[in-house]
């Protein structure tokens, strides 16, 4: 058995040359599940990285990235297989054409349920590619308890059953991910077959770090004071707290703006871009200028 | 792989995989569902990750064994106990002094006393002086050196704590002897004082930053002292009795009427994610069962169209109920956390009902739908309604017998065959009268009256609490301790 990686720190600098800045943990999960061939369940709040970690361990190894977004209503012909009825018709009709009423039945059903006429999903997919892979499942909490269920005999033995074919087995384990936003309680049998890993807001250094890789031109010191604002917002009592892509989102208007230094004015002027409701908008301008003087009430964009 | 050879804790030469077996059994005894896959994941991981990397092995254990981020730190408390005296650098020497905290000390010691002649000392860390040991505490938050913080800590600790062996204290006594030697509260102004001196003209947003920033650094302070009592607790105790006495429920088994202000913040944190869940379920269930029951008369109509035969049944609209709900909440003391989350729970899931009204009283009783009414801070209303509400008649002791009937009296017509009325309370009436005919009469007019009480069943009906005399007229009385079962009843209601 051949692993994709060596040790730890190798998987956090492959990551890092691809620009993810993960953590100890983050690299140290991604390594086990190359090892034990486990699939990693990613929970997290909204915006820190979930997805973006599989796209970058995918780019990293240089796999495929296979993903399979999950909605409500998602089911096995969406993401197993589908067998293709309308080329199945056509080639009934072929046969009566070309052999008239001659043809046998048993030839016919025999050949459209063949691998001509099935049409792969993204499970199915991952499973049969030759070339490495890395699997996406995206927003499970999203799909009911019950189609869960479909997921589970790829999850832990990596084969898909058609009853047509028989068991397709996987050719190679893909690395598999899944993320949620933890709308809903997964249910145990799925947990129990993953790898468990939370993705927290970041620390300071570590937002830090992200806002100088993924702003170009940034200054240190700007990078360093955004950072720290966006800490001191999120031990606020919020309805939703600012995530990593609103922090970078708010890095890059500031560069914009061509603001060296976040003063409370132009914070204030701006803050709409990491909160989005408005009672925890007047919380976080309450909470940073009790003076007030500086501060319009309500944190009002200003326009033009 | 069984022909690997068998894997060994490096400090103490005991082989990792019994270690593991208690591990998971301590676990399960703090209340986390480790099934038998996961504890055999966690013993594959561990043959995969360096074992003198503490980190790492954390991280495998956790990602294999806790699938639910609310149990984070029921497990870390646990793996802290039990694995605090298993590393190398984690061993405490024999007269229980770690020799590289010493070199650390000493060398900032040596450091400072060159830098500033006031202070006259001499020797190492171990003679050095209370006004020396603060001095140093104060360098460490300032410069935010790890390491140093650390081996301050450590001989705060022993400096401060005065653990003796055997003696039978929590660690909270020696967390608070400790600190009050330390007094973090002037270090932080001290070290406020010291920035301001540095930048002259800073702005409120940039002094507010840095308080945070040494804030936190504080908390790192305390955390390190915490550990480290701990450690010296496992220490003379043994890892089976601390783990008995650090085990924290987990966030939804905290009892309201007795959660510390620490538990009442996690309870807060949890409540949030609670609801949204709640909500979500509560609307997928809904939007399913679509269908009514089959109905009759429109699907012969269409069948005439198909003569005569009914080929398309035709089903009624459904009409998913939503009942009105009346919460009548007692907000004494005591039961004002119970109150507060219920109220919550409630209006968060707001949605699910056609209408909420609620209504609090200790012995005088008051309509608070009014705070509520186009709030999207649910927490923020519930906080108005514990401070402005005018639930106070005579004494401020419950009543709920008065506050029963003052209801009926002003409210009382409004309860129709569509509303549903929560009681909550313990039903502690001060001897009182119990009026409980109210409740006789709400169960006639109203669809139904339900009665939560956050007290444990084996405490019902004895002293002055009548919940019995009460229960009589209820179509239910249900123990509501904690967010578990308040979810449950939650779910049950809509």
């Amino acid at each position: 058995m051949d692993y994709r990686f060596e040790s730890v720190p190798e998987v956090r600098e492959g990551l890092k040359k691809v620009d993810y800045l993960a953590d100890e943990g983050i690299a140290g999960i991604v390594f086990l599940a190359d090892r034990l061939q486990k699939p990693v369940l990613v929970e997290g709040p909204a915006g820190t990285g979930k997805t973006q970690l599989a796209k970058s361990v995918a780019e990293m190894s240089g796999a495929r990235l296979i993903r399979l977004q999950c909605y409500e209503g998602l089911d096995e012909s969406k993401a197993l297989y589908e067998w293709n009825y309308k080329k199945q018709l056509l080639r009934i009709q072929a046969q009566r054409v070309s052999e008239g009423d001659g043809a046998k039945w048993l030839d016919i059903e025999e050949d459209i349920f063949g691998e001509d006429f099935l049409l792969t999903r993204p499970l199915l997919e991952a499973i049969r590619s030759e070339e490495p892979v890395v699997l996406l499942i995206d927003e499970v909490d999203r799909v009911e308890v019950e189609t869960e269920a479909l997921l589970l005999e790829v999850l832990s033995d990596y084969q898909v059953s058609v009853p047509e074919l028989g068991t397709v087995a996987a050719t190679q384990i893909p690395l598999v991910f899944l993320t949620s936003n933890n709308t809903r309680e997964l249910s145990e049998a799925l947990k129990r077959r993953c790898l468990y890993l939370h993705i927290d807001y970041p620390d300071l250094e570590r937002e830090k770090e992200i806002v100088l890789t993924k702003v170009p031109d940034i200054t240190e010191n700007l990078a360093d004071q955004i950072a720290r604002i966006v800490r001191s917002i999120r031990q606020l009592e919020l309805k939703k707290a600012p995530s990593v892509s609103e922090t970078l989102d708010w890095a890059r208007t500031l560069m914009l703006l061509g603001i060296e230094n976040v003063d409370a004015e132009q914070a204030t002027n701006t803050i709409q871009i990491l909160l989005k409701y408005q009672s925890d908008i007047a919380k976080a301008v309450k909470e940073f200028a009790s003076d007030g003087s500086t501060w319009k009430k309500g944190g009002a964009p200003a326009r033009g | 792989m069984a022909e690997e050879a068998e894997v060994v804790l490096p400090a103490t030469g005991e082989p990792i995989l019994s270690l593991l077996a208690g591990f998971i059994q301590e676990l399960r005894d703090a209340g986390l569902p480790v099934s038998l896959t996961e504890n055999l994941d966690a013993m594959q991981a561990v043959r995969h990750i360096p074992i003198v990397d503490r980190e790492a092995f954390k991280y495998a254990l956790a990602a294999t064994l806790v699938k639910n981020n609310a149990h984070w730190r029921a497990f870390e408390t646990v793996f802290e106990v039990y694995f605090s005296l298993r590393g190398k650098e984690y061993a405490i020497g024999e007269e229980g002094v770690d020799p590289s905290d010493v070199d650390e000390l000493d060398e900032f010691l040596d450091r400072m006393r060159e830098s500033a002649e006031g202070l006259q000392g001499s020797g190492g860390a171990e003679a050095m002086t209370p006004e020396e040991l603060a001095e140093l505490l104060y360098r460490s938050l300032l410069e935010g050196n790890d390491a140093l913080m650390r081996a301050v800590a450590r001989q705060a600790v022993r400096r401060y704590a005065g653990m003796e062996p055997g003696r039978p204290v929590g660690g909270t006594y020696y967390l608070y002897r400790t600190l009050r030697n330390l007094d973090l509260d002037a270090v932080l102004e001290r070290l406020m004082g010291q920035t301001r001196e540095q930048v002259p003209d800073m702005s409120q947003l940039e002094e507010r930053l840095e308080r945070d920033e040494y804030e936190i650094r504080i908390d790192q302070l305390r955390k390190e002292i915490e550990a480290e009592i701990r450690r010296r607790l496992v220490a003379d105790r043994g890892v089976e009795a601390m783990s008995k006495t650090l085990r924290k429920p987990l966030p939804e088994d905290i009892d309201f009427m007795h959660a510390s202000r620490e538990e009442m913040l996690t309870l807060r944190r949890a409540i949030y994610p609670l609801t949204r869940k709640l909500a979500v379920r509560l609307a997928r269930k809904r939007r399913h069962g679509r269908k009514g029951p089959l109905d009759f008369r429109n699907t012969v109509r269409h069948s005439l169209s198909y003569g005569g035969v009914p080929a398309e049944p035709k089903f009624k609209y459904p009409r998913p109920s939503k009942p009105e709900i009346f919460v009548i909440a007692d907000i004494s003391g005591s039961v004002a956390a119970f109150a507060r989350f219920t109220l919550h729970l409630v209006y968060a899931i707001g949605a699910q009902f056609s209408k909420v009204r609620s209504f609090v009283f200790i012995d005088g009783i008051d309509e608070v739908t009014r705070f509520f009414d186009g709030v999207d801070d649910i927490a923020d209303a519930v906080h108005r309604v514990n401070t402005e509400a005018d639930v106070v008649w005579v004494d401020g002791h419950s009543d709920y017998g008065h506050a029963l009937e003052v209801f009926w009296s002003k409210w009382g017509k409004e309860v129709g065959p569509k509303t549903t009325v929560l009681v909550l309370g313990d039903a502690r009436n001060n001897y009182h009268a119990s009026q409980n005919w109210v409740l006789k009469e709400m169960r006639h007019r109203a669809r139904h009256v339900y009665w939560l009480n956050p007290e444990p069943r084996s405490y019902w009906d004895t002293g002055d609490s009548i919940v019995g005399e009460y229960g009589i007229h209820c179509d239910g009385v249900f123990e509501c301790r904690n967010l578990r079962q308040l979810e449950g009843f939650v779910d049950h209601l809509a």
